[in-house]
C-alpha cells in the first residue's frame, strides 16, 4: 500500500499557495511615511522647490527615501515614522505660506502586485496612529426632530378624534398648536396630555387665537440630548466598523462631542464622507389636490430636473425603521437599494399603502450639511470660522403605489451605483439621531511608545520561533513538514486579512501568533496518531494512512464546534468581538487546510511513493 | 520522546479531589466577581483626555514614565497634529483640576507646557457591546450544546458546556481577585480560551467515543482513563507550544500584551485541566453508558468511511 494524492490536489495546493503569496506579499512593503507638498492652489510644485525641501530635511538630519510626483502632487518619502511631523514643520517653514504641506502615507506596493489589487494591512492606531476627527452633535436639531415627531403624532391623534386645529409651530423647546376656539383647545389638551406626559402644558389666548403651548421639561431635554449622543456613537461605530476588523476608536468626549479615530491617514475625504454623512430617508404620500395647505410641503427633485411635488407633512416611516439594506441593479441596469423594514416599520408601511393604492408615494432624501464661512473682525483682523448648519431635502423618487407594501421593497431613482452603495451603508448602520459637524481634524501619533512596540514585536517573533523549534525537536522530519505548513498558514491568514482590509494592532499580532501556536494542534494530533499506529504494529504506509484518517474526525469535530462559536460571535457581537470572530474563523479554515492537505501532500511526496523503511517522527 | 506516551495515569480514580478543587476555584471566583468586581480598563470605563502644547518637541516616553511614576493609571500619550502638541488619555475620572495637575507635573522639570483642553471621554466600547457579548456567549454555549448533543450525545453536551463555563468563570475570577486590568484585549483572550478549551474537550470526547465503540469493556472510568492517556501526549504538546508562545509574550511583550498573556495562560491551564477532569470525569456522575452511543453506531461508521 502506498500513499498518493491525485494530481488535482497538488494543483489545488499550488493555486492556493500562489494566491496566498500574491495577497500577503504587499505586507512586506509597508506604506512609507511621507509628506505631500503642493502649491496653495493645489498644483504641483517646481522641482527646484522640492529639492530645496529635501535639502532642508537633510540638514536637519531627517533621512529622505525619495521624492516622486504622484497624481500631480509631490510625495516626499521618509525613512522614519517619527520624523514625519518634524519634516512637515520644516517643509512648511522652507516653502513659506504659498505652499500646502500635508502628511500622507505613500503606498509602497510594487506595481505588479497592485495589478492584482493587492494591498497591505493598515497598521493600527497603537502602532502607527491615524487621523483624529472631533465631531459636534447638534443638540438643538435633536430637540427639533423630537418635537417634529411628536407634532406629527399629535396631529394624527387630533384628526382621529375630529378635533380641528390650525397650525403647529416649533420654537426651541416648545411646540404650539393653534385652534379655532378654546373648546377645541381644551378638548385637545385633555386628549394630548394623556398620551404625552413629557410636556409641561400651557393654554394661552382664547377664541380665535386659542393655542396650546407644550414645553419639554429640562430633564427631558437633557435625556433627549444624552440619547442623541449615545445613538450617534452607536451609529458611527457601525459605520466605521462593519466587519469589526478596522480597529477604529469612537469615544464620547464632553457632553456633546464625539471623537472618531481611524488608523492610517489615507483618503480622509472618503472617511469624512462616511463618518459625517447624516443622510436619512423619509417616505411620504403625495398630497391630494384638496389637501389643506398647512398639511403639505413642496420639495424639488434631486436630479436637478427642476420638477417638484407637493407632499403630505406627515411621515409614514423614516430610515430609522430600516432593518437591512443592500444595493444592486434593477432589470434595466440602474442602481437600486433593496430595503427591509423592521416589524413596526412594516406595519406602518402596510397600513399607509393599503388604503392609498393608486396614490403616489415619495422617497425624500434628507441630508444635514454645514457651511463654513471665514469672518474677519474689522477691528482686530482676527479671523473666525462661522458654521452655518442647513438641511438639504430632495426627492429621490415618486412612484404610484400599485399594491400594499410590506416589509421589503426597493427604491430606484439614484444617480450612481456609488450613491446607492453609500445610501445602503448609511441605512444599514442606522441614521444619526441628530446631525453632526466636524470641529477638528488632526493626525495622531501611535498610542503605544516606540519601546512598547519593539518589545511586543520581539516577543511575538520569539514566540513563533519557540513553536518552530518545539515541532522540530519533537517530530524531526515531520516537524519540518508541520513548520512549512505553519509558514503557509501564516501567509494565507495574512492574505485573507489583507483582502478584508483588516487593521493590524499589537494585540492582533499576538493573536495571530497564538492562532499559529494552536494551529499546530492538528498536526500534533495526526503525528501522535501515526506514532500510536506504528506502536500498534501497523506498517509504515498503513500507519500514515490510518494516522491521517483517524485524526480527521477529531480535527473536524473540534474545529467545526469552534467555528460555530465564531459564527455566532460574529452575528451577535459588535466591534472588537466581531473582529475577533472574523480572525478566528479565517484561522480555523486556513489551519485546517494547511494541516490536513499540505502536510499530507508533503508526506505523500516524501514517503508515499515507495516503500519506506523508517519514519523520522 | 516515548516516555510521554507510555504513562498510564489513573485520572478517574482521583476525580473527587479534582471536583473539589474545581468547586473551590469556582466558588472563590464567583465570590471575587461579586465582592471585588472586575477592574475595568480605559476601554470600558472612559476617563480624561488632556491636550497640552509644548514649547519644543518633547519625548513621549518620558512623559509616559513621568505620569505613570506619579500614580496615573493606564496612560496613553500621542502626538496630536504637530510634534509639539500632545494628547494624553488617563483612566482617572474627570474633574476640572486634573488638567492643571498634569500640566504642573509635566512642567516640573522646566519644560514650557500649556493646557489646551481637558475633558472627560466616554468608554470606547458601548453598553451595546457588553450586552451583545454576554448574549453572544450564551447563544454560543447553547449552540455548542445542540451540536455536541447531535454529534455525540446530550450527556457529552452537558459536560462540554459546564467545562466552558468553569474555564471562563475562573479566568474572570482571577482577574477580579488580583485586580488585574480587564480591557478589550483580555475580552478577546477569554473568547480565545473558550475556543481552545472547547477544542481540547472535543478531542478527548472523540477518543472516548471511539474507545467505547471499539471495546467490549463496560467499565467507563477505565475507558475514560485509556482515552485521556492516549490523548495525553497530544494535549501536553499542544498546551506546551501554546504556553511557550504565551510565556514569551508575558515576559517580553510589555504592558499592552501582558494581561492578554496572563488571561490566556490561566485559561489554557484551566482549560487543559477541565477537558480532563470536568468534561471527561463529569460523564461518570452523568451515568454515560455504552448504550448511549450504540444507536448512532451504524450511521456514524458509514459517515466515517465516506471521508477522504
Amino acid at each position: 500500500m502506498l500513499n498518493r494524492y491525485p494530481l488535482w490536489k497538488y494543483l489545488l495546493i499550488l493555486v492556493v499557495l500562489l494566491f496566498g503569496l500574491i495577497y500577503s506579499l504587499p505586507n512586506l512593503f509597508p506604506a512609507d511615511p511621507a509628506i505631500q507638498v503642493s502649491s496653495a492652489q493645489g498644483d504641483a510644485l517646481d522641482e527646484r522647490e522640492v529639492s530645496r525641501v529635501q535639502q532642508a530635511l537633510a540638514d536637519n538630519g531627517i533621512e529622505v527615501k525619495g521624492a516622486d510626483l504622484e497624481n500631480g502632487l509631490w510625495l516626499i518619502r521618509l525613512e522614519n515614522n517619527d520624523d514625519q511631523l518634524n519634516a512637515r514643520d520644516i517643509a512648511a517653514e522652507t516653502l513659506g505660506p504659498d505652499a500646502t504641506v500635508a502628511l500622507n502615507l505613500a503606498d509602497a506596493t510594487p506595481g505588479w502586485l497592485q495589478a492584482f489589487s493587492a494591498s497591505p494591512m493598515t497598521l493600527g492606531l497603537d502602532l502607527r496612529g491615524g487621523v483624529h476627527f472631533l465631531l459636534e452633535v447638534d443638540m438643538d436639531a435633536a430637540i427639533t426632530q423630537r418635537l417634529e415627531v411628536n407634532a406629527s403624532a399629535m396631529r394624527e391623534l387630533l384628526r382621529g378624534e375630529r378635533i380641528r386645529y390650525r397650525n403647529t409651530e416649533i420654537d426651541g423647546q416648545t411646540l404650539s398648536i393653534d385652534f379655532a376656539n378654546s373648546e377645541d383647545r381644551d378638548a385637545a389638551r385633555r386628549l394630548i396630555s394623556r398620551d404625552f406626559p413629557d410636556f409641561d402644558y400651557q393654554s394661552s389666548g382664547g377664541g380665535r387665537s386659542a393655542s396650546l403651548d407644550m414645553t419639554l421639561s429640562d430633564q427631558i431635554v437633557s435625556e433627549i440630548q444624552d440619547y442623541a449622543v449615545n445613538q450617534n456613537l452607536t451609529t458611527l461605530r457601525n459605520r466605521v466598523n462593519e466587519l469589526g476588523v478596522a480597529e477604529p476608536m469612537v469615544q464620547r468626549q464632553g457632553p456633546s462631542q464625539i471623537v472618531v479615530e481611524l488608523p492610517g491617514i489615507q483618503d480622509t475625504v472618503a472617511a469624512k464622507r462616511i463618518v459625517g454623512a447624516t443622510a436619512n430617508l423619509e417616505f411620504r404620500l403625495e398630497a391630494r389636490g384638496d389637501t389643506p395647505d398647512q398639511e403639505t410641503e413642496s420639495f424639488a427633485f434631486r436630479n436637478g430636473s427642476g420638477r417638484s411635488a407637493d407632499l403630505m407633512r406627515d411621515v409614514i416611516i423614516t430610515g430609522d425603521s430600516v432593518s437591512s439594506a443592500s444595493n444592486s441593479f434593477d432589470e434595466n441596469g440602474r442602481p437600486q437599494v433593496n430595503i427591509n423594514l423592521d416589524g413596526t416599520g412594516g406595519t406602518l408601511m402596510n397600513r399607509a399603502t393599503r388604503t392609498n393604492i393608486g396614490r403616489n408615494m415619495a422617497v425624500l432624501f434628507i441630508e444635514h450639511k454645514s457651511e463654513d464661512t471665514v469672518v474677519t473682525d474689522p477691528e482686530t483682523g482676527e479671523e473666525t470660522i462661522v458654521r452655518e448648519p442647513y438641511t438639504e431635502r430632495g426627492l429621490i423618487s415618486l412612484a404610484t403605489i400599485q399594491s400594499a407594501l410590506g416589509n421589503s421593497f426597493r427604491i430606484t431613482g439614484l444617480d450612481s451605483p456609488t450613491e446607492a452603495a453609500e445610501l445602503a451603508l448609511l441605512l444599514r448602520s442606522g441614521s444619526l439621531a441628530a446631525p453632526i459637524y466636524f470641529v477638528q481634524e488632526r493626525t495622531i501619533g501611535p498610542s503605544l511608545g516606540a519601546e512598547n512596540i519593539q518589545r511586543g514585536l520581539l516577543s511575538v517573533q520569539i514566540g513563533l520561533l519557540l513553536v518552530v523549534l518545539f515541532m522540530l525537536a519533537r517530530y524531526k522530519v515531520f516537524g519540518i513538514f508541520a513548520n512549512i505548513a505553519l509558514g503557509l498558514n501564516l501567509t494565507l491568514l495574512v492574505a485573507v486579512m489583507s483582502m478584508l482590509g483588516a487593521t493590524l494592532t499589537l494585540p492582533g499580532i499576538a493573536g495571530i501568533v497564538l492562532t499559529l501556536g494552536m494551529a499546530v494542534d492538528a498536526n500534533v494530533l495526526i503525528f501522535e496518531r501515526i506514532r500510536e499506529e506504528l506502536r500498534n504494529g501497523l506498517s509504515i504506509q498503513q500507519a500514515l494512512h490510518a494516522g491521517y484518517e483517524r485524526a480527521f474526525t477529531s480535527i473536524v469535530d473540534a474545529n467545526i464546534t469552534t467555528l460555530l462559536v465564531a459564527v455566532i460571535l460574529f452575528s451577535i457581537g459588535s466591534g472588537p468581538v466581531k473582529g475577533f470572530a472574523v480572525t478566528l474563523s479565517i484561522g480555523i479554515l486556513t489551519s485546517m487546510f494547511t494541516a490536513l492537505m499540505v502536510t499530507r501532500a508533503m508526506v505523500n511526496l516524501t514517503y508515499g511513493r515507495r516503500p519506506a523503511k523508517k519514519l523520522w517522527i | 520522546m516515548k516516555p510521554l506516551t507510555h504513562l498510564q495515569i489513573d485520572f478517574m480514580g482521583r476525580r473527587n479531589i479534582a471536583f473539589m478543587v474545581s468547586a473551590l476555584l469556582v466558588v472563590v471566583s464567583i465570590g471575587a466577581l461579586l465582592f471585588q468586581q472586575l477592574n475595568l480598563g480605559l476601554d470600558f470605563t472612559g476617563g480624561t483626555l488632556i491636550e497640552v502644547r509644548y514649547g519644543a518637541a518633547p519625548s513621549l516616553d518620558s512623559i509616559r514614565q513621568l505620569l505613570e511614576s506619579n500614580g496615573f493609571q493606564d496612560v496613553s500619550v500621542q502626538t496630536f497634529g504637530a510634534s509639539t502638541e500632545v494628547l494624553i488619555r488617563l483612566q482617572q475620572a474627570f474633574d476640572p483640576e486634573v488638567g492643571n495637575e498634569v500640566v504642573n507635573l509635566l512642567s516640573s522639570n522646566g519644560d514650557s507646557v500649556s493646557l489646551v483642553r481637558a475633558e472627560f471621554v466616554g468608554s470606547q466600547v458601548g453598553d451595546q457591546l457588553r450586552d451583545q457579548s454576554g448574549l453572544g456567549m450564551l447563544v454560543a454555549l447553547g449552540v455548542i450544546m445542540v451540536y455536541v448533543a447531535l454529534r455525540f450525545q446530550y450527556k457529552f453536551a452537558v459536560g462540554a458546556v459546564i467545562a466552558q463555563l468553569h474555564d471562563v468563570v475562573i479566568v474572570l475570577g482571577v482577574f477580579a481577585l488580583f485586580r488585574l486590568e480587564f480591557d478589550l484585549t483580555v475580552l478577546a483572550a477569554i473568547l480565545a480560551v473558550i475556543g481552545y478549551s472547547l477544542n481540547d474537550t472535543i478531542i478527548v470526547y472523540d477518543r472516548i467515543r471511539e474507545m467505547i465503540r471499539g471495546s467490549r469493556i463496560d467499565d467507563m472510568p477505565m475507558i475514560f482513563n485509556e482515552a485521556i492517556n492516549a490523548t495525553l501526549s497530544r494535549t501536553l504538546a499542544t498546551s506546551g507550544t501554546t504556553m511557550l508562545v504565551l510565556v514569551a509574550l508575558l515576559i517580553l511583550g510589555g504592558d499592552m500584551i501582558q494581561n492578554f498573556a496572563i488571561a490566556l495562560l490561566i485559561g489554557i491551564g484551566v482549560g487543559t485541566f477541565s477537558s480532563i477532569y470536568i468534561s471527561g470525569a463529569l460523564l461518570i456522575p452523568l451515568k454515560l453508558t455504552r448504550e448511549d452511543l450504540i444507536p448512532t453506531k451504524k450511521a456514524a461508521d458509514e459517515e466515517e468511511e465516506e471521508l477522504p
